[in-house]
Formats: C-alpha cells, structure tokens, sequence
C-alpha cells in the first residue's frame, strides 16, 4: 500500500500543513511519498527528505511550475498515479483546487476534510458547516483524501532519510490557463493557520484601524491575527483573515475572540482550539458558550488592559 | 458593447437547506434529518447566477441556461434562478442523492450538449462541504479551472479571474470556454421581484433523466453514520482583565 501525498511549499520551505499530512497518511499506513511540484531545483527538497516516515520524495521541477496551476500538478500527480493507492493533500485552497481533479481523472470519488482516519477505507468528515460529523466509507480501491490539517499533529522533521527521484515535466494536454500576478498578504505576524496563538475581531472592532489593537495584543504573544466573517464582510481586514466554514480552520493553543459574536460559521473553524477566550460585552453572545474563559467588558478597554499585563 | 459571437453561460446550482438553519442528525444516527427544512438554492450558486445576469446585463453574454440533479422538488430552485434573471433551465432528473464526481460526469455530458463558452458554479455546497464539483467538471471535459473567484472580468476570448487563496489573492487568465467557481465576495445576489416570478413560469424548463445521459449513480462512498459534533464544556467568566491573565498563567498555562 502506497501513499502519495501533495506537499505544499512557498519555494523555500515546506508547509505545516504538508505535515500533518503525512502524519495522517501514518494512520492509513503503508509506504509515504511526498510529491513536490516547483520551478527549479529546490531546497524543499531537502526539507521534505528529513520528514519522518517519508520513502521517497518525487519532484517535478519545470520553470513553468511556479505557479502551481492546477492543471500542470494534476497532469504530474496523473503520470505516477499507477504506483499509488492513496492520494493526500491539505484541505488548504491549494489542496482543494488541485486534488479534485487528480481525482476525477483517475474516477475516485475524492472524500475531503477528514477529520480521523478509522482505517484505510473509514473516515470522519464535518458536513453542513461543521454541524455534523459524517462517518464514510470508500468502496474504491484507490482514494483521495483531503485533510483538514488542524486534527493531525505535524510528523516531526529532521529525521527521516528519503530517497529523491526527479522527474522531467509533465504538462497538461493543453496550457490554456496563465498566472497574471499574485497579491500576498504581507506580515510578521505567524501564518494563521500555523500559529499558536490566534486573536481575532468581529463586527465589534467598529473598524479596520482598530484592529491595531488586536496587534498590538498580537505583537506581545507572536500570535496571528484573525476576523470573523462578519469583520470581512464590513471591509475591516482581508478575507485571507478570515476564520470560519468559509474561510480558515484554526486550532491553536490559544484563541482570542474579541467583538465576536460566534455564529455557527465562525465557530466551526476554531472550535477545536485547545482553550477559547471571548471578550465582548453582550454577556448573551453566543461565543460565551464555546469560551474557557469569557471576559464581558468593552473591547476598547481591555484590549490595551490585556496588552499591558502580558 | 460588441459582441465578437453569442456566449453562453452554463451555471449548475444545488439545493440545500437555508444557510439558517442548522441541521441535526437523525434519530437513528443514519443521515442528516432535513424533514420540514426550508430548501433553497445554495449560497455559492445563488452567487453563479448573479455573476451571469451581471455579465449579460452589461452585454458580454447572451444566454444563460441554470441546471440541477435531482427530484420534482429540485424545480423550485431552478425556478427561483429563472426568476433571477436566468434564460432557461435543465433538470436532470434523479431519485438517489448524486456525489460530486456523478454531478460532473452529468455535467460533461451536458456540456457536450449545450457548448457553453462559460460555466460558472459555486465552490462549495454548504450540505456535503465537498468543494470538488467544479474542479472534476473542468478535469472530465479538459477545461482550464479558476476556482474560488472574488473578481471574474471577460477579457475577449479569456476570462481573467481573481482568486481567493490562502496567502491573499492570485489572478488567473483562462482561455474560454472555461470553469469558473465563487468565493463569497464575487457579488451580492439581488432578489427576484414578483414580476419576475411570475415571467419566470413561462420560461423553458426542460427535464431529462440521469440514465438518458448514461451516467451511473454508484455507491463509490457510503455514509455509515452522522452524529453530533463533541459539545464544548461552557467555561467560567472571569471579571478583570487580571483575572484573565492569571488563568491563562497559572490554569490553563497558555500564557
């Protein structure tokens, strides 16, 4: 039994989210590849060689491959698919855009957000925003899985030893689709889904520029800033801020939920934090329910309280 | 505006529960319990359809034609998209729940029918959470993907889309015909007026068996069993800030 898994990466080095893949892939069991699609030799490479319980480590290198379009990964992970039973990828918009189609041109039903891994054929997944949890079972003899990354630990690095075996390009059929430009979120904050401290604002931060306390909060924790949809919506931050069903799925140490409400669509992406603190000062707010800890006060208050006692 | 030729938007809807209400899992723990659940059309789709009447409004489409899987009840979302501004509407008719890779094999059929120069659908159903449909539909018919869309823009014989992805934004061109699926912030849907209803139950609804498209609903993937999420514990309240922060020093120890 082989495992493919898709790693992801910015050129310099591998996701987190790339390993708590591959501890997933652990629990199927079997033999684990991680398979890297860049634009040149990389030192990714080496990272993903070190990664415990890896084989081996297949790497498609083209100048073309920067961008990762989805058609050129599929086209790849297509070409070796003989070689593998199952297929993995984070449920990142990464995963997500590229593994459905790796799976419709190999006929797998793909299962995506796995939450547990029961065996090989068993699987939990959240279904209607994270109301429910769904037990399937896969009557294929080849599988596709995303992971929701926030329910595996990260597989260690540093002490595996895995072969590398490059690969020459492999194009789809037909390039029809080019990358224009990309616009990236720039911070020094740690990235969202990876830290482990999370604070967040809703609707209750008023405004974008009072989001500068929630960083300054942030800066002293090296915490990730967050929002919840509803904070997105009113414009106040980025939607790559966004913490929800439709947006990201976090689960740190630590979550701060400051000015949030906590509907159900912002609940289901960080109900899995290991301790929930709410600040808001609607003592009814629904957020108090899922809190370890609920703060009601005015945010405006607390917020540079907070900043100076940590 | 001129038109270089006539181009036809396809737009694939789902129906689902009301974003509202939560569902719960039935008595027996062996799907979800939808009885007496208002249905509508998925939030994601609905945001398809906008993008369609909005792209046609301002003359860079002629037609759009809305399409289902389903029963006799599906007709009320398509319907509804008829309502919205929608030209005419396609049920495929199908008495067992269809997965995502059968809605893209019934939609690559379809496809080969009607040779959209667009197909526009929704990222995700808010039911299944699968976010797969759009992805197998462009694999099966060999189209060029841009999927989680906050900015479509017709270009010629392209589509230049803005995604939504984890780090920020990418923009994409694609080569028309194309798929593309929505992200939240594409547009906000309007609401059909009563003219509009009723105009809209003179419009063509044609229907068509799943079997007639040669597509095999299978078990490929089983639900064994639905149940609740863990409850959370509710915690304390604390009243201070201090307070706060001494349990998060010396209790929790996250601090």
């Amino acid at each position: 039994m082989r495992t493919l898994v898709l790693a992801e990466h910015n050129s310099t080095n591998l996701s987190a989210a790339t390993l708590c893949v591959v501890e997933a892939a652990k629990k199927i069991g079997g033999e684990i590849d991680i398979m890297l699609v860049s634009d040149a030799a990389s030192s990714v490479v080496e990272e993903a060689k070190t990664v415990d319980g890896v084989t081996k480590v297949v790497h498609f290198s083209d100048p073309r491959f920067k961008n990762e379009l989805a058609e050129d990964v599929s086209a790849c992970v297509v070409s070796i698919a003989d070689d593998y039973d199952y297929f993995l990828a984070s449920s990142s918009t990464s995963g997500k855009n590229n593994l459905p189609r790796v799976a419709a041109e190999l006929d797998i039903q793909q299962i995506s957000e796995v939450i547990e891994v029961i065996d090989g054929k068993t699987f939990k997944k959240p279904i209607y925003a994270g109301s429910c949890i769904s037990t399937v079972q896969s009557n294929q003899d080849k599988n596709a899985l995303t992971i929701r990354t926030t329910s595996f630990d990260k597989a260690p690095t540093g002490s595996g030893n895995a072969t590398v075996e490059e690969k020459s390009a492999v194009e789809s059929n037909s390039r029809k689709t080019g990358f224009v430009k990309n616009e990236l979120t720039v911070s020094d904050r740690p990235e969202l889904t990876a830290a482990d401290i999370v604070i967040s604002g809703g609707r209750g931060m008023q405004n974008g520029e009072n989001f500068a306390l929630l960083e300054a909060v942030a800066g002293k924790l090296n915490a990730a800033v967050g929002a919840s949809r509803a904070a997105v919506d009113s414009g106040f931050v980025p939607n790559d801020y966004q913490v929800g069903q439709t947006g990201k799925s976090v689960a740190p140490n630590l979550y701060i939920a400051v000015g949030i409400s906590g509907a159900i669509q912002h609940l289901a992406g960080m109900k899995d934090s290991k301790t929930i603190v709410a600040i808001n000062k609607d003592e009814e707010a629904p957020i108090f329910k899922v809190a370890d800890y609920g703060l009601v006060a005015d945010l405006f208050e607390a917020l540079p309280d907070l900043e100076s006692k940590i | 505006m001129t038109n270089f030729k006539y181009m036809k938007i396809l737009i694939p809807i789902k129906r689902v529960n009301d974003y509202n209400v939560k569902v719960r899992p039935n008595q027996a723990n062996t799907d979800v319990d939808l009885t007496n659940v208002k249905m509508a059309i998925n939030p994601f789709c609905e945001i398809a359809v906008e993008e369609a009447i909005r792209l046609k409004e301002a003359g860079k489409a002629d037609e759009i034609v809305v399409i289902t899987i389903g029963d006799d009840k599906h007709q009320e979302q398509l319907r509804t998209a008829l309502a919205l501004g929608a030209d005419r509407a396609i049920l495929v008719k199908s008495d067992k729940t269809v997965q995502p890779l059968e809605v893209a094999k019934v939609l690559s059929k379809i496809y080969e029918q009607e040779k959209p120069d667009l197909v526009i659908m929704g990222k995700v159903g808010i039911d299944g959470d699968h976010n797969q449909t759009g992805q197998m539909f462009a694999a099966l018919t060999g189209l060029p993907q841009a999927t989680f869309a906050s900015e479509v823009n017709i270009d010629g014989s392209k589509v230049v889309v803005t995604r939504e992805i984890d780090g920020g934004l990418e923009t994409l061109s694609a080569e028309l015909p194309a798929v593309v699926t929505t992200d939240l912030r594409l547009n906000e849907p309007r609401y059909a007026s009563l003219p509009n209803i009723m105009k809209a139950k003179r419009k063509p609804l044609e229907e068509m068996s799943i079997e007639s498209l040669g597509v095999s609903v299978d078990d490929k993937v089983v639900t064994m069993k639905v149940e609740s999420p863990p409850e959370r514990q509710e915690g304390v309240k604390v009243e201070t800030v201090d307070q706060l922060v001494d349990k998060l020093r010396n209790e929790a120890k996250v601090l």
